[in-house]
């Protein structure tokens, strides 16, 4: 008698086990396919850039595109030249890194080695609010704060140029480049720290001789992916630089970024016409940077996990 | 419990049936309706708004929405069909024609006012006159210092639209020949460049007269809206004074127009209607525009026949 219930029991068992394979099973293609739901959105919006954006070069020649100084697609004479346009992008962005990166540094630094845990409780959060101010805000800032400032500072008669334009980039690539050196700092093993004091020198010297070199790694991806924003950015520089699409000759001058000529253009531009396609074009181009910049970033954080 | 259920169902489903009725009934008078979606000229969106305002409150059945977003906004939405009337402050160009006959699309075109385009300094400079060649020589960057054409040893700095504007394109064709210098800043809005030019003190800039003055009609301070002569032999003629608008003393005065997916009919009709008549250029002129010249209320009245 017990041991047919024993059996059943058994049976019952088995059947549960089948039960939770299938659902298992079905979990796993699940999650699979929401996986690859990410892949296919990438591969499809490359796919929309090109298709999209290939077509201009049926009118425009890539030479003309890539090494010619003038845009103006509404111009009796059209010029599709999207040279100054980089650029003004990557003026921005350099200048935003300038700013960003020692500053960035210096705070993750600070939050990993030297605040105490109070310090660190209150400063995180904060920082992290920073990062989710939406990027009119800051570029409306960029007018009517920052720019006045800059135009008395340099004795300019605006402040809608390269510097403005950094410096709000910089601000906003500030919480990226933080809170990942951050955890690469705090991820450098004690012993590399001990070793150090233990050989008498200072916690100065310890971090800028061996905490923050062991950390190079990660601090370079958060580095990477700062930039990633900034080239991405739109809403802050198309407030903030002026919009003159002239090839910036330095740091005062007014610039259009990339982002910036997509945004306000693809909102006139009648649909599959050339200056429509050189649109997408310029998203191809920007979508190319900004990868590339992602995967050296992913590159470096790889070779930083292994390190580990 | 069920059958409770069901009959809660039929009480509801007759209320339903009822104000649909109501609803229907409500609808069939002999009054014009319909739905008309206006996009287009920055420069035009408040005219606009009023205009549908005043008409609205004649007409309760028709329902006209009008936004902004610049004359090329207005245009290419009109080409792809999604409005029913594109507000543009300067006449299509031809590829723009062609492209819309492409898509079945068939622009006809209605001057519903006139506008005059301010060219305005700050007011630190102390310029006050300029001729046309002048102005056209600054922007296509030609002139950079103001010393050139009578004021301080400074860089001139160059506020204007962007190319989706009207503006833009009136000004560039009309008064520049050419191209725009690539150092003109491009600005969202008149009110942002009327915004630049107050705050910098070497700075020029263009857009409708409307927006350089306050509700009092004053110039904004800070802002010397220039007068301007056809060239040196002529007089110099403000912009302030209406009458030089009209008589066309003044040199850059332009027709505003719409444009409809062919000869309008029905609500679209009567709207354009309205506005041409008397009450509705009277609202043009409140709004800080002029009525319609003779001359184009002669092709507005062969165009509408």
């Amino acid at each position: 008698m017990t041991d047919l219930r024993l059996e059943q029991e058994e049976i019952e068992i088995s059947k549960k086990d089948k039960l939770t394979k299938y659902k298992e099973k079905g979990l796993k293609i699940f999650f699979l396919l929401n996986g690859i739901l990410a892949i296919i959105v990438l591969a499809g919006i490359f796919y929309l850039l090109l298709s999209e954006g290939l077509p201009t070069f049926e009118e425009v020649s890539i030479r003309e595109f890539f090494t010619s100084f003038r845009w103006n697609p509404t111009s009796r004479n059209p010029g599709y030249g999207i040279l100054s346009l980089v650029i003004s992008t990557l003026a921005v962005t350099i200048g935003a890194l300038l700013f960003s990166v020692p500053v960035g540094i210096a705070a993750a630094a600070y939050l990993a080695e030297v605040a105490r845990p109070k310090e660190r409780e209150i400063l995180k959060p904060v920082i992290e609010i920073l990062a989710s101010i939406p990027s009119v805000v800051i570029g409306f800032l960029g007018i009517v704060l920052l720019g006045p400032i800059i135009a008395r500072t340099f004795g300019l008669s605006n402040g809608l140029n390269v510097i403005n334009g950094s410096i709000l980039l910089g601000v906003m690539a500030l919480p990226t480049i933080i809170s990942i050196s951050e955890d690469a700092i705090s991820a450098v093993p004690k012993e590399y720290k001990e070793a150090s004091l233990a050989l008498g020198t200072n916690r100065w010297h310890t971090l800028v001789k061996v905490t923050i070199p062991a950390a190079l790694s990660g601090i370079t991806a958060a580095i990477m992916l700062g930039m990633g924003r900034a080239i991405g950015e739109t809403m802050a520089v198309l407030m903030a630089t002026g919009n003159a699409p002239a090839v910036p000759r330095s740091i005062f001058s007014s610039i259009r970024t990339m982002t910036a000529t997509i945004a306000i253009e693809l909102g006139e531009v009648p649909f599959n016409t050339t200056h429509y396609h050189s649109l997408f074009a310029i998203g191809a181009v920007l979508f190319v940077m900004t990868f590339l910049v992602n995967l050296v970033s992913d590159l470096v954080l790889h070779k930083y996990g292994e390190g580990e | 419990m069920i059958n409770l259920f069901s009959k809660k169902a039929v009480v509801l489903l007759v209320m339903l049936l009822t104000f649909s009725l109501i609803a229907v009934g409500c609808g069939g008078g002999d009054e014009v309706t319909g739905n008309i979606e206006v996009r287009g000229s920055d420069t035009m969106v408040n005219l606009g708004q009023s205009l549908a305002e005043a008409y609205m409150e004649e007409q309760t059945g028709v329902a006209v929405s009008v936004t902004g977003g610049g004359s090329g906004t207005g245009i290419a939405a009109l080409i792809d069909d999604r409005v029913d009337i594109a507000n543009v402050s300067r006449a299509m160009s031809e590829s723009e024609i062609e492209q819309a006959n492409n898509n079945n699309v068939d622009p006809f075109e209605v001057v519903i006012g006139m506008d005059g385009l301010a060219v305005f300094a700050n007011q630190d400079l102390g310029i006050e006159e300029l001729t046309m060649d002048e102005v056209g020589a600054i922007f296509r960057g030609e002139i950079t210092n103001w010393s050139e054409v009578g004021g301080p040893d400074a860089e001139i700095s160059m506020y204007g639209r962007q190319s989706n504007s009207g503006t833009y394109v009136f000004f560039r064709d009309n008064v520049l020949g050419d191209d725009f210098s690539d150092d003109v800043r491009r600005m969202n809005g008149t009110a942002q460049i009327v915004e630049g030019v107050r705050s910098d003190n070497r700075a020029i800039g263009y857009g409708g007269i409307g927006y350089t003055v306050d509700s009092n009609n004053e110039v904004e301070d800070g802002l010397t809206v220039i007068s301007i002569a056809l060239d040196e032999d002529s007089e110099y003629a403000t912009p302030l004074e209406p009458e030089n608008v009209e008589t066309g003393e003044y040199p850059i005065a332009r027709p505003l127009y719409n444009y409809f997916n062919g000869q309008p009919e029905g609500a679209q009709l009567d709207y354009i209607e309205f506005i041409l008549s008397e009450a509705g250029q009277e609202v043009a002129v409140s709004t800080g525009f002029y009525p319609v010249s003779p001359e184009y209320q002669e092709f507005n009245a062969e165009q509408l026949q």
